[in-house]
């Protein structure tokens, strides 16, 4: 079976910027809801001093992962932050003294078994860095005995447009990639990885090869330019040409899926003991003159972000992450989070208007899980939920394609997720 | 800072629309458009430009008084126009044209909703009532080039279905024959086709279809194939309104069940009906069957059904 895929421009400009570090916001708004699942609650109150590194808000629930202090300071107060998602989250605010004077407490951890292993990965807050969020530590919670995984699928597909920061960690910090890979195959008993990789990236697929040379157990699998091959199931099928089941978990079919950027922390981690506290993003947009990759710690505001974007006009389009998937902002308070990969600026935007749908099953041609979004939209305006159910509108992942090539410019995926709702509710 | 602007993702969009799509069409017609004006001269473009003329005219009054939004400038209302008055005689009076045009674009397309949600094809039903109405103008065909004969000469004369004689494979592949204004040139329609398909504004397996199993029935029945195929409102059809996007199915599978069926219904209307030409009816049958065909062949999601049933999928 060939998938439907789209083929999008790619504006990467950023691609060949290495990484600079921005000089320390003032404050820093660090939201307690960093991945999916319970929301944090926090360790800090008003007037406390924090040093960087140090645990400011965990959960006891399985589904979460805790949030530490990104710079040393004072903390201000707690506020409520609108995440992406669309939820209010609470955050701790801290006002930064530019120390940066780093815990005392981080250690690397001590690691001798899968339990250790999973501890520590849930103690240095890590959540997929690819977009989703996703609690490391949970996707790698799978019973090995009831459903053996043998490959490791490392995703360095990096398939928005815009976005060079999985790019970037290749390029930087190959090194770190292949120790995380050798962490996760030797703990969790995998005997294969496989790394995909856009084709249109050579440098990156001869830095990863050269790095793994003397490891025939993991390969570099270069990918066609397609968009969504970053989404896990595609990239399973992609790779292996295994069918993960809409009922089913990648570990079902023998598959585990961490991003590129993921496996480089967890080895850091295992390093340092520094837990995850700042992030790479990549700043670009269609009024920018010069794209830039930048670190920030989490918790920097968008406003300070803006100030060293180099933008030609003032932008009337905020979105932090991809221009697919990403999400609009508009508050100069809105915090970078654990999967914010991008900033992108978009100016003299015209307003897009609907028209009505032309049945040209365009949309249908790109869903890459082959649904049928031109019936699921109508089937959603007649609040038809057994069509709906029947249509599988359940699967769709929002990743955009089939608005992306509408002709009448609807907005295909939003109403998707609202039939998807729909069907819950 | 300044407003904002709030929306769903995709944040990105392709420059493609409704109008540029519609646009090819047009420019896709404009070969066959020059030949009817070479071969059956001015009063070709007359026809046309009044046909287009009415249909937009028509669209934009139609929104008017429904105090709907505007969408003469999707184009979809002047493509119906040139396909409409490719499909009726160079003869016709005028105020029939009109009349074509009011039942395309009022009664089927604008009174079921607008583009998109009229389920037959409205140059399709706008020809099919003007044969019914005015059958005796609409079957009067003349020699190709008339214009230039001396009068006794451009008498109406048969179309090549309907010919004793048929012409020969040139004439009938350059449109030199009688016939509805732009059906004639099969020259000109297939350079509007590749045209489609490099635009990729089309896929190529509703015409596929439609003229393969046409020519296959053809051939078994003992019939000419060439002729048949180069004859009448196939390649119109097949290429320009089997292939409407709001009136035909969704999926590759469905567009190929579309045309075999209309392939099938053209040649038993052709073999053993009393009319001579079945492309219309063919297309219109079709249309109505496009909600069945659809629903048989919606696309089985990726990873639809359990993974008990079926178990790993290896390489």
């Amino acid at each position: 079976m060939i998938l439907n895929t789209v083929r999008l421009p790619h504006f990467d400009a950023s691609a060949d910027k290495k990484t600079v570090k921005l000089p320390l916001p003032k404050k820093v708004i660090i939201s307690l809801s960093q991945s999916i699942g319970a929301s944090c609650e926090p360790l800090v109150k008003k007037g406390d001093a924090v040093l960087t590194g140090q645990l400011i808000g965990d959960s006891d629930a399985f589904v979460s992962v805790p949030v530490h202090a990104s710079v040393s300071g004072t903390v201000t107060g707690e506020t409520e932050i609108l995440s992406v998602n669309g939820r209010l989250s609470r955050a701790v605010v801290i006002h930064t003294d530019s120390l940066q004077k780093i815990c005392e407490d981080l250690k690397p951890p001590v690691i001798n078994n899968k339990e250790s292993f999973l501890k520590a990965i849930r103690g240095s807050g890590s959540v997929g860095l690819g977009g989703a969020g996703f609690p490391t530590h949970v996707k790698l919670s799978f019973d090995s005995k009831k459903t053996p995984v043998d490959s490791l699928i490392i995703n360095g597909a990096e398939c928005e447009p815009y976005i060079t920061s999985d790019y970037r960690e290749i390029i930087e910090n190959s090194q770190n990639i292949a120790n995380g890979i050798k962490l996760v195959m030797k703990y969790l008993e995998i005997p294969t990885a496989i790394i995909g990789i856009e084709r249109d990236k050579p440098l990156a697929i001869e830095r990863m090869r050269e790095i793994v040379a003397n490891n025939p157990e993991i390969n570099v699998k270069p990918l066609s330019l397609r968009y969504p091959q970053g989404a896990e199931k595609i990239l399973i099928y992609k790779t292996t040409g295994r069918t993960v089941r809409e009922d089913e978990r990648p570990y079902s079919a023998g598959c585990l899926v961490l991003n590129i950027s993921t496996v480089a922390f967890i080895a850091e981690y295992v390093k340092t003991g520094i837990p995850m506290i700042k992030r790479r993003l990549t700043i670009d947009g269609d009024i920018v003159n010069k794209a830039v990759n930048v670190s920030v710690p989490i918790g920097t505001t968008l406003s300070e972000l803006l100030q060293s974007a180099d933008a030609r006009i003032i932008p009337d389009r905020v979105i932090f992450g991809g221009p697919m998937m990403g999400s609009c902002v508009y508050d100069p308070d809105t915090p970078v989070g654990k999967t914010t990969s991008a900033l992108l600026l978009f100016g003299n935007s015209k307003l897009k208007k609907e028209s009505a749908c032309i049945r040209c099953g365009k949309c249908i041609g790109s869903c890459s899980m082959n649904l049928s979004p031109v019936e699921i939209n109508k089937a959603y305006d007649a609040s038809n939920k057994p069509l709906l159910k029947k249509l599988r509108v359940g699967l769709c992942m929002n990743c955009g394609s089939c608005s992306y090539v509408c002709p009448a410019k609807r907005n295909i995926s939003e109403k998707n997720q609202l039939a998807k709702q729909l069907i819950k509710g | 800072m300044n407003k904002l602007i709030v929306e769903p993702p995709p944040h990105i969009r392709t420059s493609n629309s409704t109008g540029r799509i519609m646009l090819h069409v047009i420019i896709a017609l404009i070969p066959a458009f020059a030949a009817s004006v070479i071969i059956f001269g001015i009063r070709a473009a007359v026809v046309t430009v009044t046909c287009v003329a009415s249909c937009v005219f028509f669209e934009y009054f139609f929104r008017k008084i429904t105090k709907k939004e505007q969408t003469v400038s999707d184009l979809s209302a002047a493509v119906t126009g040139i396909l409409l008055a490719f499909n009726l005689p160079v003869t016709l009076p005028l105020y029939m044209v009109i009349i074509g045009a009011f039942v395309a674009i009022v009664v089927v397309k604008q009174m079921f909703g607008g583009i998109g949600q009229n389920f037959a094809n409205p140059a399709i039903v706008a020809r099919i009532v003007l044969m019914m109405s005015f059958t005796p103008q609409m079957s009067s065909w003349v020699k190709p080039f008339y214009y230039k004969m001396s009068v006794p000469d451009a008498v109406t004369t048969a179309s090549p279905l309907g010919a004793e004689v048929p012409p020969g494979y040139a004439d009938l592949f350059l449109g030199i024959n009688a016939g509805s204004l732009g059906e004639t040139c099969a020259l000109a329609l297939l350079i509007g086709f590749v045209y489609l398909l490099a635009a990729r504004v089309i896929r190529p397996v509703t015409p596929v279809a439609f003229v393969g199993v046409f020519a296959a029935a053809t051939f078994f029945a003992g019939g000419d194939v060439l002729t048949g195929i180069l004859s009448g409102g196939l390649l119109l059809g097949a290429i320009f309104m089997a292939t409407d996007y709001a009136t035909t199915p969704l999926t590759p599978l469905g567009k190929i069940i579309f045309g075999a069926g209309c392939g099938v219904i053209t040649f038993a209307i052709r073999q053993f009906g009393t009319m001579p030409e079945g492309v219309a009816f063919s297309i219109l049958i079709m249309n109505i069957l496009t909600p069945y065909i659809d629903k048989l062949t919606r696309p089985t999601p990726f990873g639809a059904g359990t993974g008990k049933q079926s178990g790993k999928e290896m390489p």
